[in-house]
């Protein structure tokens, strides 16, 4: 790791204060940031510290819609008995994120500001029709996700919370890269309460996107097998070491099938 | 540029100051001279620095000391202060669910985290809770064994 | 073998190491901190193939916290790391040997090269200075395939050896097997990439150097599986240091699988430098640098055909490898694809002819030497899968295709150079075959097909040379090295014992293993004996643990050491008890006169041998202290079957191994509880090759694109089922104990298994063939490409 300095912010607003003045980067669980400083592959100067935040915190129903304090971890969201009533497959999710030493200290927040391509809340994000509440300003969750590792946030902008509508069913299915335990393919199916169906998938390319075949077919008849019978084009979806874009959207099709069943 | 640092480790009390990139691991070790406490990865991976944060399974290679400012640390060295084993410890010994013993220390304390959130953890649940411990001697099988004994005997 | 009079041996006894591993008091290289210790750190090659035209140090000397700087050009009267085993060629030419600087010369030749070292007060000062440090590469094109490396017109990585070629070696009788094949009824071929891996102890490897003034001498604390070995290398043919000068002292070891055998650069630098800066130097491998530095496993290209008469048996076999070094030869890179792997190609059967051509090729990539099984491995995966080819071939089930050629006699020589001693292999295939349910296996398939997955079923019988080794045998074949092992049973005046031994414990329980052995004997508690291991200032020599020889070579040793102690207490005794030394017997920790009641105890023994007031000292010297060296007459064999039953997800082409099974035979037992934890990470490791982990270099720039736990699928907790083993004896033939080992096996027999069920359960898509590992994107493809075939 390279030299770098540490500030511990007291409020929201500090944290702002803070990055703007230093130009550093925000630091919420570290379970990314910190694995990228040791492999010298990020280099902040400063790191603005955001866990004695108190109002980063805590889950809470809103309405229709569960909100997640952004400093939230995984694995609070995972026991969280108020999220596993109104959306279970958003605990789920969080259940088989990283492992559970990387849930215990990694947040919600730092994960979707951080925007991997193979990480899960994306998907979750962007099939719920999320909104991530800044300190600034609410944003959709698809304005937000922009390409890998890029987000619609402003270097000192911080986010507050994210808050999900509860759908009428959802269910989210991974298929793990079996070296990282990322997703290969993951594939967020939530049906909203209009009745309409949204599918994002994460792992698959650059950055999460939504199915729209499958979501087409999935609209006209909600079942496993409709989502199976779709043929993903594989064009835009990343080839490497571990599958094929072939392969990829033939998952995409399978996993997304998966979490239609997972629905019930 | 150096922080002052203040924690509890093993039930004491310790301060000091350190440079900001120090991770707890580092901390651990080198500071405190709690050696048990291993690294074998540089990407968060294999688990053998697992300590406990605040009474949570974390993997000490992956926080910054300065995370840890103010919190409940504990470590291997921690878990049978009195000298006899914790009936975790004494699982492991029991159904040889430890080889080289490099593993071991951050297996057992992430086995400790396990037992606390799934007290009744069946064989698959211990086997996917386990994905965060690389062990490269034992394949897991006694671990798992391990793992079961010792719920039981925490259980009583 | 009257070593087990207090029935100790044979029993479960828990470890005695255990105690220091689970309560964070084990000792391992990184957890030393000597006063005034400095930090290493090295810079690598980010190029495989590249000139060096220029290294500029200067303002990485000039760094806050540098102590000092080193490249290639500072080692002078430094020689290069030596290959410790010499491979003549079909030709009568000697293997090719480029030097292997310890710091680059003029080159580097894979991603991790060592190019310079870094003294610095702490590690992050050392990394950070490294980095400054100017390299002014000329990169070449880079071949990392070793059939490519062969290939005309490939880059030429050593001057040295032209077209890339270490040795074109063989064994067997070419004509025999020519003629066998002339008169076969059905010819079996077969084209197989064994993959090549990257050990991953979990431990990375570390070392600390220091130097003393006042003794000119040297200490350093490596992570080794045989610090003598390591020190006559690095002295005697390296530095040019006094061997008695330099004490390596490996403390616990956090795993080695063959990984730390060898003797590396680092630590050799570090020694070195030690003087020049006359303070300790610490290192500790960052995972990242393990990839790429520690010497890989296997990585071999393999065509084999085998000849089989009408009804089945075995004619003759033929097999052609290419196999990588890497870009330097390591320690004992050369012998593992030759002397540890074609020997071992008649497997379990009685082929009457075999011939095997190895090529050895320079690749640039990272040093592949000995990986758990080391050229076993890759023998069984050759034999195993084409028996089972030709079982399918054939038409003949796949435990009747075995049972037909088993070899039942013994001893047996085969026709590549090995003389088995014992074994009995009928009985260990259906020992795996009753704990595999393989009469359930049919339901079991259907019930899996209802819910649309595919089970199959896998077997292989293998056969491993241990006991490592006959060293007349060792050195006509090439070894520059004696394999025998010592031992030192040193007992104290109250009757309580040291055991010094040259073997080295990283995982194997040789602490607890070896004072059985010697509680067994001495009829002493085993609490009374303490084993000290992996430090030459203790132990007087030794060759290390390597090749499942720990046992059978290193407790044999120990078990002659204790003969001597026996003698020596009848002789004690016989004066003691005014009796002829012939009428004295010894058992249960006592010494008595046969048919009397008379008789003394060990510990009085013990104590008349260092308080000889009472002695026959113009006959006896007192003392009680005896050390053998023991050479084996022959390797040891163990043998066995395993049966692997898969599941397999067409839809993903995820495969689940659901049960595994492992009958083995690895002669007399001393401690099954530490006998099965040794098989079930051997299992672990062979799955985990056939299953999931590859080590793969872009083609092209030769980086190493596996180069984390992120790419590099180790296996864990639920990709893993619970194992069944048991065993079979056969008792070893040629050594006291009856031990033939049991470190590697499970490594050895599983990748065949496995990949034979995964072949086995996609036969009805009709797949034929697939390389390791069956990551479900390989076996989905599989699939596919039948697919579109049919």
């Amino acid at each position: 790791m390279y030299e770098v300095e540490y500030q511990q912010a007291r409020s929201v607003a500090d944290a702002a204060t803070l990055l703007a003045k230093t130009g550093g980067k925000a630091l919420a669980g570290g379970q990314s940031l910190i694995a990228a400083m040791k492999l010298r592959l990020a280099q902040p100067g400063t790191l603005v510290d955001l866990s004695g935040i108190a109002e980063l915190q805590g889950i809470r129903r809103e309405g229709d819609a569960i909100v997640i304090g952004a400093m939230t971890r995984h694995a609070d969201i995972a026991s969280s008995a108020e999220v596993k009533r109104a959306v279970p497959a958003l605990a789920a999710l969080a259940e088989g994120i990283g492992d559970r030493q990387v849930r215990n200290m990694g947040t919600i927040g730092g994960s979707i500001a951080n925007n991997d391509p193979a990480a899960d809340w994306p998907a979750a994000l962007v099939a719920l029709g999320a909104t991530v509440v800044t300190g600034k300003r609410r944003i959709v969750a698809g304005d937000f996700f922009k390409g890998m590792y890029e987000t619609a946030l402003a270097d000192d902008e911080i986010i507050t919370a994210v808050s999900f509508p509860v759908p009428k069913k959802a269910a989210y299915a991974k298929f793990p890269n079996p070296a990282s335990r990322f997703a290969l393919v993951g594939v967020f199916v939530a049906q909203l309460p209009d009745g309409s169906v949204r599918v994002a998938v994460t792992g698959a390319a650059p950055a999460v996107f939504r199915a729209s075949g499958i979501e087409a077919a999935l609209a006209r008849s909600f079942t496993a097998e409709a989502a199976r019978a779709v043929a993903v084009d594989a064009s835009r979806l990343n080839a490497d070491l571990h599958a094929s874009a072939a392969y990829r959207a033939h998952l995409v099709s399978v996993m997304a099938s998966r979490a239609v069943a997972a629905c019930g | 540029m150096s922080i002052p640092i203040a924690m509890t480790v093993n039930g004491k009390a310790v301060a000091a100051d350190i440079d900001p990139r120090t991770l707890l691991v580092d901390f651990l070790r080198t500071n405190l001279g709690l050696t048990g406490t291993h690294v074998g990865c540089d990407t968060a991976q294999c688990g053998a620095c697992t300590v406990h944060m605040n009474g949570r399974a974390i993997k000490a290679c992956n926080v910054l000391a300065l995370q840890a400012q103010g919190a409940t640390i504990l470590t291997i060295e921690g878990l049978a202060p009195d000298g006899t084993m914790h009936p975790m410890q004494a699982a492991f010994k029991d159904c040889h669910g430890l080889q080289c013993g490099f593993c071991t220390p951050g297996m057992v304390m992430s086995a400790l985290d396990l037992v606390n959130r799934h007290p009744q953890a069946d064989e698959a649940t211990i086997r996917e809770q386990l994905e965060g411990n690389l062990c490269r001697c034992t394949g897991y099988h006694n671990i798992v064994k391990a793992v079961q004994q010792g719920a039981a005997a925490m259980a009583k | 073998m009257g070593a087990n009079e207090t029935g100790i041996i044979g029993q479960s006894v828990k470890r005695k190491e255990d105690a220091r591993f689970l309560t964070g008091a084990g000792q391992y290289t990184d957890d030393v901190t000597l006063q005034n210790q400095t930090h290493a750190y090295f810079l690598r090659s980010p190029h495989a193939h590249a000139k060096i035209r220029a290294i500029d140090t200067s303002k990485a000397r000039a760094a806050p916290g540098v102590i000092a700087v080193y490249t290639g050009a500072d080692l002078e009267g430094v020689n290069g790391l030596p290959c410790g085993w010499l491979i003549t060629s079909v030709d009568g030419t000697p293997m090719n040997e480029p030097p292997h600087p310890v710091l680059a010369k003029g080159k580097v030749r894979y991603v991790g090269d060592h190019v310079a070292m870094v003294v610095a007060e702490t590690r992050s000062q050392a990394k950070d200075a490294a980095e400054l440090i100017e390299v002014d590469y000329d990169v070449l094109p880079a071949v990392v395939n070793p059939v490519d490396a062969l290939k005309p017109g490939a880059p030429q990585i050593h001057d040295e050896a032209p077209g890339n070629r270490c040795y074109t070696w063989s064994l067997g009788d070419k004509a025999a097997v020519d003629a066998a094949f002339a008169k076969a009824a059905h010819v079996t071929r077969l084209d197989l990439v064994n993959n090549r891996l990257i050990p991953n102890a979990i431990e990375p490897r570390a070392a600390v150097a220091s130097y003393n003034r006042a003794e000119d001498a040297y200490t350093l604390y490596v992570t080794s599986q045989n610090p003598h070995v390591e020190r006559l290398l690095m002295t005697a043919f390296v530095l040019g240091l006094p061997e008695h000068k330099v004490r390596v002292i490996a403390p616990d070891v956090g795993g080695g699988f063959g990984s730390k055998i060898y003797l590396y650069a680092e630590e050799t630098a570090m020694v070195w430098a030690s003087k020049r800066v006359n303070r300790p130097i610490k290192w500790a491998a960052e995972r990242s640098e393990s990839f790429v530095s520690d010497a890989h496993g296997r990585d071999h290209v393999t065509h084999a055909e085998l000849a089989l008469d009408k009804d089945g048996k075995f004619l003759a076999m033929r097999v052609q490898t290419t196999a990588a070094m890497g870009a330097y030869l390591s320690t004992f890179a050369s012998c593992i694809p030759t002397i540890l792997y074609a020997t071992l190609l008649a497997g379990q059967y009685t082929t009457p002819a075999i011939h095997c051509e190895v090529t050895a090729a320079f690749t640039n990539t990272a040093p592949v030497d000995a990986y758990r099984g080391a050229g076993r491995p890759e023998a069984t995966y050759v034999v195993e899968r084409i028996v089972r080819e030709a079982g399918v071939e054939t038409g003949i089930a796949q435990d009747e295709i075995r049972r037909r050629n088993f070899i039942r006699s013994f001893p047996y020589q085969t026709p590549v150079a090995l003389m088995y001693d014992i074994g009995d292999y009928d009985q260990t295939l259906a020992g795996a075959t009753e704990l595999a349910d393989v009469k359930g296996f049919a339901a079991r398939k259907a019930e899996a097909a209802k819910r649309g997955k595919l089970r199959g079923l896998g077997y292989a019988s293998y056969i491993e040379a241990c006991g490592l080794a006959p060293s007349n045998v060792a050195g006509a074949l090439g070894a520059r090295a004696g394999l025998f092992e010592a031992g030192q049973v040193r007992v104290h005046p109250t009757g309580s014992v040291t055991v010094f031994t040259g073997s080295h414990s990283h995982g194997q329980g040789h602490e607890t293993t070896f004072a059985q052995i010697v509680a067994g004997r001495l009829g002493i508690p085993v609490d009374n004996v303490d084993i000290v291991h992996g430090d030459t200032g203790r132990v007087l020599f030794g060759m290390g643990t390597y090749g499942s020889r720990s046992l059978a070579v290193g407790g044999t040793a120990i078990v002659k050491a204790l003969d001597k102690v026996v003698a020596k207490g009848k002789k004690i005794a016989a004066h003691l008890l005014e009796a002829a030394e012939a009428d004295i017997e010894f058992e249960d920790g006592k010494f008595t006169v046969a048919g009397t009641d008379r008789s003394k105890t060990f510990a009085e023994i013990a104590l008349t041998a260092y308080v000889p007031h009472n002695y026959p000292l113009d006959k006896l010297e007192p003392g009680l202290d005896e050390t053998a060296f023991y050479d084996p007459t022959n390797f040891t064999y163990p043998a066995g079957t395993h049966i692997c039953e898969v599941e397999v997800d067409p839809d993903t082409g995820v495969v689940q191994v659901v049960n595994f099974s492992a009958c083995d035979d690895f002669g007399n037992i001393i401690n099954p509880m530490i006998v099965e934890g040794q098989v079930h990470g051997g299992l672990a490791q062979g799955i985990g090759q056939a299953l999931l982990e590859n080590c793969v270099y872009d083609a092209d720039s030769g980086q190493l694109l596996t180069g984390s736990y992120m790419d590099y699928a180790m296996p864990r907790a639920d990709d893993l089922p619970s194992f069944k083993v048991t065993t079979r004896v056969t008792p070893c033939t040629h050594n006291p104990l009856g031990a033939k080992g049991c470190g590697e096996a499970g490594a050895i027999g599983s990748p065949a298994a496995l990949m034979n069920a995964v072949l086995d359960a996609l036969a009805p898509l009709g797949v034929r063939h697939l390389d390791m590992p069956a990551s479900p994107h390989r076996v989905w493809q599989a699939i596919q490409s039948a697919k579109a075939a049919a």
